[in-house]
Order: C-alpha cells, then sequence, then structure tokens
C-alpha cells in the first residue's frame, strides 16, 4: 500500500516537472516574442518590406534581405535535400557494415558538430576561389548546403531505420527488386522522419551569419537577385544564381550594432520577418510530412 | 509525369550552360565595420543617380576586407587604419596596386557613467596606467589611478581584440599596437559597451565618437590631455573643431578607402570614387564622423587623379596622431 502511494506520488511528480520544463521553454519564448514585436511591430510596413538600406533608419528597408534568405533557403534545400537522402539510403541500405563505412559514420556524425564558421572557411576556398563562383548566391547556397548535410543524412538513416524489417522482406516476397523495395515500401514510410529532420537543419541554416560572412556575403545590396522565370525562351533565368546577395541575419547584426536608436527598431522588424519565413518553412514541412504520413497504411 | 521531369532538367540544365554570366556594371566594396556606415550612406545616394550601376558592400574587418582587396576580389577596401606591411606585401604579389584615400575622422571617446563625480579629465599617463598589460589585476581601483579618488572599485569597458579601434587605441595610449590588459569587458558590439557604462557608476570605457553622439544622455564624456603643450594646452574634448584642428590628440584618426589601380580604369569605379570624395564630408557628418577639412579632400581628389598609388604610412599601420593635410602634402 506505502509502495504504491509512493508510486502515484513519483508519478505525479513527474507529471508537474515535466509541465514545468515545458512551460520554461515556452515561457522564455513568450518573453522573447512580446519583447520583439513590441519593439518591431511598429516598424513593419510595406515600406519596410520593399525598400534597399539606407543610412536613414527610417527609409532602411530589408527587401534585398528577405529576397537573399529566400534565394539562399530555397537553393540550399534543392542542394542538400537530394543529396542527402541519397547519401543516406546508400549508407543505410546498400553500404556494407565494414571499417570503412564506420569511418564514414563517425566522420559525419563528427561534421554535425562541427562550428559553422568552418563551413565557411571551407565554401571560401572551394566555392568562391577554386571554382571561382565568386560571392554568389550559389556559392552561398552550397556553403549552406555542406553545412546541413550531416544532420539531413543522420535524420535520414535514423528514419530508414525505424522502418520494420518485415516491410522489406515482405516486399522482396512479392519480387520487388532493392530499389522497388526502397522507392515504393521504405522511403514513403520514412519520409515523415526524414522531413522532421530537414526542417531542424532548415531552420538551423536560415539563421546562420558567420559561414556567410566568411564567404563574402554583403551588408549593402541594393538590388534583387536576376529573377529565375524570363519571358524569353528557355523561360528560366539562372543569372540570380552568381549575383551577390545580403541575408537577414547579416541585416539585423548590422543594425543591432549601430550608434543610432532608430536601427534597433529596425532590427526588431527583421527578426519578425526572419522569424514569419521560419514558420512559414516549418508549416510547409509540416503540412508535407502530414501527407506522407496519411498515406502509410500497414 | 518522368518525361516532363526530365525535360525540365535538361532545359534548365542547358540554360546554365548557355546563360551568359554576366551582371552588369558592380562595384565591389568590402571592409571595416567603422567605415561602412559611410560607405552605405554615398552608396544610397550614388544609385539614386546611377541606377545601371550596382554598388556591395561588406563588412568583413579592416584587415579582412584588405585579404580580399589584395587577392582581387573587391574594388575598394574599407579601412579604419592605413595598411600594414603584411597587407603590403601581399598585394604586391597580386600586383595588386591601391590609391589611399583618407575620408573623414573617427574621434575615440573616453566615456563614464554620469553619477561619476570625480573624473574632471585625464591624462594620456592615467589611461595608460588604466590599460596597460601590467596592470592586468594589480590596478583596480579609482584611487590607484589619482590622489584623492574615491577608493572604489573600477571597472574598464572597451573593444574586442578584432577591432581596429583596439589598435588604435593600444598603439596611441599603451604605445604598441595591440598591448591591453586583459581583464576588461570587452564587446565587438559598442552598444554592449554603451549599456555597461550606463549602468554602472564605476565604469570607464572607450569606443567611437559617434556612439556618444547617440546616447548623450545615459554617458558623460571625458576630456583628453596628452602632456604635449605643443599641439595646444590642456585637456580637450572630441568635439570636431578640436578633432580638426589637431588638438584632441592622440584618440582621433582617419579613417581611409583604398581602390584598386586597375578597378580605377573602370568607368563605374572611377564615377563612384569620385562622387565618394565630393559627398564624403557631407554624408560623414551625417552618420556621425567628422569630416577633414576641403583642402584635405581636394589633396584626396588629386590623387586619385593622377592615380597615386602606395600608401603615405609606408606600411606601419596604425599612426598615432598624424593630420591628414601635413601627410598628403609631403606627397604632393
Amino acid at each position: 500500500m506505502r509502495k504504491s502511494a509512493l508510486n502515484k506520488w513519483t508519478d505525479r511528480s513527474f507529471f508537474a516537472v515535466g509541465l514545468i520544463a515545458t512551460l520554461t521553454g515556452l515561457g522564455v519564448l513568450l518573453i522573447l516574442l512580446t519583447d520583439v514585436l513590441t519593439d518591431g511591430s511598429g516598424r513593419l510596413s510595406w515600406q519596410f518590406l520593399t525598400s534597399y538600406p539606407s543610412r536613414r533608419p527610417e527609409e532602411a528597408g530589408i527587401l534585398s534581405a528577405w529576397a537573399g534568405t529566400a534565394w539562399i533557403m530555397a537553393l540550399t534545400g534543392v542542394i542538400a535535400f537530394p543529396l542527402g537522402i541519397m547519401a543516406g539510403i546508400h549508407l543505410e541500405e546498400y553500404g556494407k557494415k565494414n571499417w570503412f563505412t564506420g569511418l564514414i559514420e563517425i566522420n559525419i556524425a563528427n561534421l554535425a558538430g562541427v562550428p559553422s564558421i568552418i563551413y565557411g572557411l571551407l565554401g571560401l576556398g572551394l566555392f568562391v576561389r577554386t571554382l571561382a563562383l565568386g560571392r554568389s548566391v550559389i556559392a552561398g547556397a552550397a556553403t549552406l548546403a555542406l553545412l546541413i548535410l550531416p544532420i539531413i543524412i543522420l535524420s535520414t538513416r535514423e528514419a530508414l531505420r525505424s522502418i520494420p524489417f518485415s516491410i522489406r522482406e515482405a516486399s522482396y516476397a512479392l519480387g520487388s527488386t532493392k530499389w522497388q523495395t526502397i522507392r515504393y515500401q521504405v522511403l514513403p514510410a520514412a519520409m515523415p522522419g526524414i522531413l522532421t529532420g530537414t526542417i531542424l537543419a532548415m531552420s538551423r541554416a536560415i539563421g546562420e551569419t558567420a559561414p556567410l560572412i566568411t564567404i563574402g556575403a554583403l551588408t549593402y545590396v541594393a538590388f534583387l537577385p536576376a529573377s529565375p522565370v524570363s519571358a524569353e525562351f528557355p523561360f528560366i533565368n539562372l543569372n540570380g544564381l552568381s549575383d551577390a546577395f545580403t541575408v537577414l541575419p547579416i541585416q539585423i547584426f548590422n543594425w543591432v550594432s549601430r550608434p543610432q536608436k532608430g536601427f534597433f527598431a529596425n532590427a526588431a522588424a527583421g527578426i519578425i520577418v526572419l522569424l514569419t519565413i521560419t514558420f512559414l518553412m516549418n508549416a510547409v514541412a509540416i503540412w508535407l510530412r502530414h501527407r506522407y504520413q496519411k498515406k502509410i497504411r500497414w | 509525369m518522368y518525361r516532363l521531369t526530365a525535360i525540365i532538367l535538361t532545359a534548365a540544365i542547358a540554360a546554365m550552360l548557355t546563360v551568359l554570366v554576366y551582371a552588369g556594371p558592380v562595384v565591389k566594396i568590402d571592409g571595416s565595420s567603422t567605415v561602412y556606415p559611410v560607405t552605405e550612406a554615398v552608396s544610397e545616394e550614388f544609385q539614386k543617380i546611377e541606377r545601371w550601376i550596382k554598388v556591395t558592400a561588406g563588412i568583413s574587418g579592416t584587415g579582412g576586407g584588405f585579404k580580399k582587396f589584395c587577392n582581387g576580389e573587391t574594388d575598394i577596401s574599407d579601412a579604419s587604419r592605413p595598411i600594414k606591411e603584411v597587407e603590403v606585401k601581399t598585394c604586391r604579389e597580386h600586383g595588386v596596386e591601391y590609391i589611399e584615400l583618407p575620408i573623414a575622422y573617427d574621434g575615440l571617446a573616453i566615456m563614464v557613467n554620469p553619477k561619476n563625480n570625480w573624473v574632471d579629465y585625464l591624462t594620456v599617463h592615467e589611461l595608460k596606467k588604466m590599460w596597460e598589460p601590467a596592470s592586468q589585476g594589480k590596478v583596480t581601483r579609482w584611487s590607484q589611478i589619482r590622489h584623492g579618488w574615491p577608493d572604489t572599485e573600477m571597472h574598464l569597458f572597451g573593444p574586442g581584440v578584432d577591432s581596429g579601434t583596439f589598435d588604435y587605441f593600444t598603439d596611441a595610449v599603451v604605445g604598441k599596437s595591440g598591448a591591453s590588459r586583459g581583464d576588461y569587458t570587452a564587446s565587438e558590439d559598442d552598444n554592449v559597451l554603451v549599456q555597461g557604462i550606463a549602468t554602472d557608476a564605476f565604469a570607464l570605457g572607450y569606443f567611437g565618437t559617434a556612439y556618444y553622439e547617440n546616447n548623450k544622455d545615459v554617458l558623460r564624456l571625458v576630456p583628453v590631455d596628452d602632456g604635449n603643450d605643443a599641439d595646444g594646452k590642456g585637456p580637450f574634448l572630441p568635439t570636431h573643431e578640436n578633432v580638426v584642428n589637431g588638438t584632441y590628440q592622440p584618440l582621433a584618426r582617419p579613417i581611409f578607402i583604398y581602390v584598386s589601380k586597375k578597378s580605377a580604369g573602370a568607368p563605374e569605379v572611377k564615377k563612384f570614387v569620385e562622387f565618394y570624395l565630393k559627398e564624403a564630408s557631407k554624408l560623414s557628418t551625417e552618420v556621425g564622423y567628422i569630416p577633414l577639412p576641403q583642402k584635405a579632400y581636394e589633396l584626396a581628389r588629386k590623387r586619385f587623379e593622377k592615380r597615386t598609388t602606395g600608401s603615405v604610412f609606408g606600411g606601419r599601420g596604425a599612426q598615432v596622431g598624424v593630420k591628414i593635410e601635413d601627410i598628403l602634402r609631403r606627397e604632393e
């Protein structure tokens, strides 16, 4: 009797501790959001979203910054997503277990913990100088893609590992090849997990400043990368890839360090825009995950 | 479905290969974050007139800027100190010749909390006692700086070691660039320093005057005496006048842009630099710096016209107590 009373008490106190832990995180987030919203919401306007940087805080805007962030994030996804997933599939489904794959595995896990500025230096040496891509959108996106690749590979492998082996055996038993098994059984089932990992990785990349400053992302850019859609054949214009760019965190960082107080409100408003983009990005990924989850019927 | 994807992919790759990578005329600038506000202001005005010329500016620091500049990656480098010997060498190795142009003065302000009622002025000697490496852990109380000052703790605030301001201050006050005590609150973000001094009655710190101008209500400026009566007697405040006539020494420094000679041949860079020198006086004042005397801008314009390369500072990096027009005249 006493034992069970103690157990009940432990049960309740664990619930309380868990609740407190959750509320702490939420509370801090709430304070941060209120602070940023009170400081920045007054500055949020159409003019702010459609103007270029200026020395006068009230005229300055973040058009080049949010457009740059949108370009970089889209491209980073396009590069890192297929590469990461394919590498993950190879390591998990095809790779033989020997010392060599063991070595690769350890290295990938280590890479996930390397400080981001190191990736900036790699990007500067490899993409900007050796491949002569210059300080361009494509060099920035490739650098961030490298940065998040290990996280995507690791989460892909975790997701693949969580698929019961019996599913694969059933598929083989029906005469599927290995590729068919992966393509039609394993990958769709693992997709929700892979997407969760990708959300986390992309959210890390969107806030990065150090590697982009290292490869030479700029602060003052008063033009946009060329539009990807053109009116003439072949209707795709990739000039934008080689344009110079800036991103939201760099613009925010610059405003925070300026002496004029008016720039602080701009920085807060910039943070609101950055948060909104992150939320939108996550919302799309969660919607995708939901769609895939509905498809699984075992 | 698959065929469509394949066609789109092929088209995309084909487009990538055929589209000529040409972005139109661009003026590429990078370097000091101290000089950045002036460059930003000039670029902003320039692009109102020259819509088709793109100007880009970064903030990788004076040293980081020179690395890119000497590698031929940028047209113009912002610098809060003259070019150093190592940088001169790298530039020479890569065949990058440069035209050095001063654009404004930046005064370093010594700041205390408004509640501090004992510090009336400071001599350079006293500043040295506060900041030199030998004082680390030893000179920690106000009474150790001057007799009669309260026997309370002294809290020091200053920029971090990556900053050009740190290089200049240590050179001017301690006598050796980079020689500083380490036990002070350091931040690359000057607004953190402002906050620190504003909330601590026993604090003292140094940073650019622009930050004082925007925080006059929470900081008190301290006059500085360099002990050299030849350049004016007595302690001086970093006012516009004192900086320009050379009495606020040694804590006033010129800031520069370096233009690559090869880039200066391009019409867009030439136009931009000419515009920069024309507007520097007005725009540097607007963003919180002190303009050079008109004569100095004229000399700089001539220097650019003649494409005079090299540094008048001889690659010695930060130099203390220079009057820019004297140096430019030396070269005439």
